[in-house]
């Protein structure tokens, strides 16, 4: 057990609170720095997925886990900041104009989503979030003139101070990891200062919070821009890592995949937003494994058991049918989501503290330490 | 004039009065507490105060500034905080974020500086974290600096709420029965902070409260109340005297 004995209010503030930490945080780095040097394109690729879910992930983390204001609409922000990235790069623009300008469009949108807000709790504010996603799909789909509607956009390599980055090299592979560090260590600088507890004061007690003298709507609507506007950062590589969008990429499903991240990452805290992607990210060659790997993996071994060659065959078929059926993915999801809210409410993160805290007690863990306790007594809600 | 005034009050729910043309004065340094059976209007007397409530009538002055019509967010940078009876704290945070939450109407720093961390950003939440500091020191909260709320037994949780208020450095502090739920020991400390509150800081308290024995150890004045209407008003000891008083609580 460490523990940290405090003689000076630095200690509160900074961001890395032991020696331990560094070492961590320097080999995690070590470790992703040499990766693209060292894993194949198609993994490298992969990686570069979990960057920019993870991206999205710390944004969704303000929104929903610090400010506690649901939303099913991020597939919008990437949306917005995906074609502003195609219409102003088509327009000649370079990279270091349009990447904040996506970011700052974005946090625009999302501040005017956030003034319903206000108004709107728990499952109505879902569902206002719900329908702007769908606006804005179908605002893409018919505003043909810039978005080209459903025949998508096609987006070339980034020019970046006259580098050509294509999206398949180890440059984009750090581009990404850049952004990334940076929009976390700008979201841990946030939550460490005034805004940031404001944030949570409002999730956990908007009265008290009031109280205390913090402006309610002005705080709501910051973390709905300040989510959109990093979302809309995400959506830029998005567009330069698919190199093609169209209105049925950014459909209610990547929504819940976004949501997915934090709810499988553990909805508390920046840990959770990495895991989460990192889950999510990987899912998807599991989903191609099981379809193409699995069901000639049970016929081989039904076939070891004695059972005959037609029937192994039949038993493979059938298999492969049921893995390749359409919805498959959305029914793992649901699956997924229902598991972990019922067995992990804390998600990876808070699976990963558990396992930590067990071995730093052993052999004194106790099994209560992370139940959540439920309060029977809240004054009336002034909402 | 007055320090703080409370002027014709009244909040109506349809057809229920359930504060009632309600007026009195504090003066500056005094503990002031009101006390009525359940259901008297206190608690939404103060609701109105910190501006949760929209009064039907009536004004309300501090000092000398009419701030009936302030939103509630900023009632705090006034210097008027409060507690709440059933306790509203911030739950999945640890008690020193709590506490630097009541710094919030001091903190001046803009959120572009916040996200790059500036060094002015360093330097008030030092400032804030030293005043914090003094408020733990002054309500012996620092065994529970880094403790998490929900894990925190009631009696504490009530103290931290207190200290939560006082980090917002207030004038006049509003407590909503701060002795309910405690045990016999918990209310004596109580009792000695809220006079320490007064002498020591200085600020001016608001209670309401049950508990007759701390109304009489602590209060200066008191108000009492039944069906949102004031029925009497004075000392400690002339108020428990008043036979609408004695009336209100035991039954004419």
């Amino acid at each position: 057990m460490r523990f940290i004995f405090k003689t000076d209010y630095e200690q509160d503030i900074k961001l890395l609170q032991h020696g331990g930490h560094w070492w961590s945080y320097g080999l995690l780095f070590a470790v992703l720095a040499a990766a693209p040097y060292l894993v194949g394109s198609y993994l490298q690729s992969q990686l570069v997925f979990v960057f920019i879910y993870a991206i999205v992930g710390v944004a969704l983390m303000i929104l929903v886990g610090f400010t506690g204001q649901g939303s099913i609409g991020h597939a919008a922000f990437l949306a917005i900041g995906a074609y502003t990235a195609a219409y102003l790069q088509a327009r000649g623009y370079p990279f270091e104009v349009y990447f904040p300008a996506a970011g700052i469009l974005t946090g625009i949108v999302g501040a005017i989503v956030g003034i319903p807000a206000l108004r709107l709790h728990g499952i109505y504010l879902l569902i206002a979030t719900i329908s702007f996603a769908f606006i804005v799909e179908e605002v893409l789909a018919r505003w043909e003139s810039v978005t080209h509607g459903n025949e998508g956009m096609r987006v070339r390599a980034i020019e970046f101070f006259g580098q050509t980055v294509s999206r398949d090299s180890n440059s984009f592979y750090f581009l990404c990891l850049g952004i990334l560090v940076l929009v976390i260590i700008g979201t841990l600088n946030l939550m460490r200062s005034p805004t940031g507890r404001a944030f949570i004061a409002i999730r956990d007690s908007e009265t008290a919070a009031k109280s205390m003298g913090v402006d309610i709507g002005r705080y709501k609507v910051r973390s709905f821009a300040i989510s959109a506007a990093i979302t809309g950062l995400a959506g830029t590589l998005y567009a330069h890592k698919m190199s093609f969008i169209s209105p049925e990429m950014f459909t209610l499903l990547l929504s819940i995949e976004f949501i997915m991240v934090i709810i499988i990452g553990g909805a508390f805290g920046l840990h959770g937003a990495i895991l989460g992607a990192i889950f999510i990210v990987m899912v998807d060659p599991l989903i191609t494994m099981l379809k193409d790997d699995v069901p000639g993996m049970i016929a081989a071994f039904s076939r070891g058991f004695g059972v005959g060659e037609d029937a192994a065959r039949a038993i493979q078929d059938r298999l492969y049918a049921i893995f390749s059926a359409p919805g498959l993915k959305g029914a793992i999801y649901g699956l997924i989501i229902i598991l972990f809210v019922l067995f992990e409410p804390l998600g990876l993160y808070g699976r990963w503290l558990k396992i930590k805290l067990y071995f730093q007690l052993f052999p004194l863990y106790k099994r209560a330490t992370f139940r959540r306790q439920k309060t029977y007594v809240k004054s009336e809600r002034n909402r | 004039m007055s320090y703080f005034r409370v002027d014709n009050l009244s909040l109506h729910f349809g057809g229920l009065k359930a504060v009632d043309a309600v007026s009195f004065e504090i003066r500056q340094g005094e503990i002031f507490t009101i006390i009525g059976p359940n259901g008297a209007g206190k608690t939404s007397i103060f609701n109105m105060i910190s501006r949760l409530y929209e009064p039907t009538t009536g004004h309300l002055f501090f000092e000398d500034r009419d701030i009936t019509e302030v939103p509630p967010h900023q009632i705090a940078s006034m210097g008027i905080a409060r507690t709440f009876q059933n306790i509203e704290l911030f739950d999945n945070a640890s008690v020193l974020s709590n506490l630097l939450v009541g710094r919030h109407c001091h903190s001046r720093t803009q959120l572009w500086q916040e996200i790059m961390f500036m060094p002015n950003v360093r330097r008030a939440e030092k400032a804030h974290r030293s005043k914090v500091e003094e408020v733990i020191e002054f309500l012996d909260l620092q065994a529970y600096r880094e403790k998490i709320i929900a894990g925190l037994p009631y009696g504490v949780r009530k103290v931290v709420e207190l200290a939560r208020a006082l980090c917002s450095e207030p004038k006049l502090i509003l407590l909503d029965e701060p002795s309910s739920g405690l045990n016999v020991e918990e209310t004596d400390d109580m009792s000695f902070w809220i006079r320490d509150i007064k002498n020591e800081l200085g600020i001016t308290v608001l209670m309401v409260e049950h508990d007759m024995s701390l109304v009489n150890r602590v209060s200066d004045r008191v108000l009492a109340l039944n069906y949102g209407r004031v029925i009497a008003e004075g000392t400690p000891a002339d108020v428990q005297r008043h036979p609408d008083v004695v009336a209100a609580y035991l039954g004419a």
